[in-house]
């Protein structure tokens, strides 16, 4: 059989088989992947994250590391109300205000005093770590889906850092502010969506 | 009925500390390699991570504060982890399983503020982790019959795992690097506070 043939054979097999037990314990791994693709699957979310690591970019240090370093901690406590049963009235409106917000401060490039563009993106974590970090499927495992939720979100950031570092060049400011004012549209969008 | 006083107050809270301190151990599972008890333990370490990250968050602490604190914790963390385990799977002291969140809230938050701590605290800090997650360990090993052979696994995991840690934090944390670090502190915090909730709640 030549080697194309049983690649052809090989791969798909290979695709299908189904994953070994190791343990009696299950939901382990999918606990982490269910944490880790959560994040993602809500574009206000998306945006809202990584307009935080741009908004950092553009303000440079110590901010650049700073709020990477509050945010998921605050959110963390966000979603800690959330399990507890606390409630917090307009979490919608206040993760569309996010982004509204801080898409505004991306696309004006607003040089806020450190405190308060820490304690700024520190109450809007609160609003996503309640809407998004209880929000665990039966059967899965609390500490992995915790693990994937928070290193998803990190990770945001990071692309927006990432994506911030064109911020050195004159060009590369003009598509940052651009893409401050896109982020800004879609939190109008979702503010919409929310009070409708 | 007589309305319960200082003294009925502190007899309560004995009575409370003395259950808490009965309370049976979480039933951890026993990975089974086939390899015999050392093996088990090794790689109930190894995908455990209510005991991998408290692990790695110690080793970071102490190599983020420099070589010395290193040196110290890589012997430190293991040999409290031991005895705690020998004591653990002796069954002379048990802790309650649902404080698994504890050590990464506090591990992480040192790590994301990057505080200042002396060696000695660094110490006591590892030699405390060491004998909260050993003791945990020891009781599972004894309950899955791995025993003593066990912990010795795990202790060899812990003290491998640890050394790589805290060398890798003491060669990386220039400038960006040291962030890094930071930030993965913060990461594990946060994940501590999810977990206490998830705890309260009961899931």
């Amino acid at each position: 059989m030549g080697l194309v043939k049983r690649t052809l054979v090989g791969v798909p097999l290979a695709a299908l088989a189904s994953s070994a037990v190791a343990h009696v314990d299950t939901g382990q791994a999918a606990g982490f992947l269910t944490g880790l693709a959560h994040p993602i699957s809500g574009l206000d979310h998306v945006l809202a994250m990584v307009a935080v690591g741009l908004w950092g970019a553009q303000l440079g240090a110590p901010a650049i590391w700073l709020l990477p370093v509050t945010f998921p901690i605050v959110m963390a406590l966000g979603g800690l109300l959330g399990l507890l049963g606390v409630s917090l009235p307009g979490v919608e409106l206040g993760i569309a205000a996010s982004a509204i917000l801080l898409g505004a401060a991306v696309m004006t490039e607003r040089r806020l005093p450190l405190f308060v563009a820490a304690a700024l993106v520190g109450f809007f974590a609160v609003f996503h770590g309640h809407a998004h970090g209880s929000e665990l499927p039966p059967g899965q495992d609390g500490l992995l889906y915790s693990l994937g939720f928070v290193v998803a979100t990190g990770c945001l950031h990071a692309i927006g850092i990432a994506i911030g570092a064109i911020h050195r060049w004159p060009a590369g400011r003009v598509a940052l502010r651009i893409a401050g004012g896109g982020v800004g549209l879609a939190g109008l969008f979702f503010l919409w969506r929310a009070i409708a | 009925m007589k309305a319960p006083g200082i003294d009925g107050g502190v007899r309560a809270a004995g009575r409370g500390l003395a259950l808490v301190l009965c309370a049976t151990q979480a039933h951890a599972h026993l990975v089974e390699t086939g390899l015999g008890p050392v093996y088990d333990g090794i790689a109930h370490f190894a995908l455990t991570p209510e005991d991998l990250i408290p692990a790695l968050a110690v080793a970071v602490l102490a190599g983020l504060r420099g070589r010395g604190h290193a040196r110290r914790v890589i012997f430190v963390l293991p040999l409290a982890w031991l005895l705690g385990g020998l004591l653990g799977a002796a069954s002379i002291l048990a802790l309650p399983g649902l404080l698994s969140w504890l050590p990464f809230l506090v591990l992480g938050g040192l790590v994301a503020a990057d505080v200042r701590l002396p060696a000695v605290a660094t110490t006591a800090i590892a030699a405390a982790v060491g004998l909260f997650l050993g003791l945990a360990n020891g009781a599972a090993m004894a309950q899955a019959g791995a025993g003593v052979r066990g912990v010795i696994g795990i202790v060899g995991a812990v003290f491998v795992v640890t050394t790589l840690g805290a060398a890798s934090a003491v060669a990386w944390q220039k400038g960006w690097l040291r962030i890094a670090w930071r930030v993965a502190g913060s990461w594990i915090a946060a994940t501590g506070l999810l977990m206490l909730g998830w705890h309260i709640r009961g899931t």
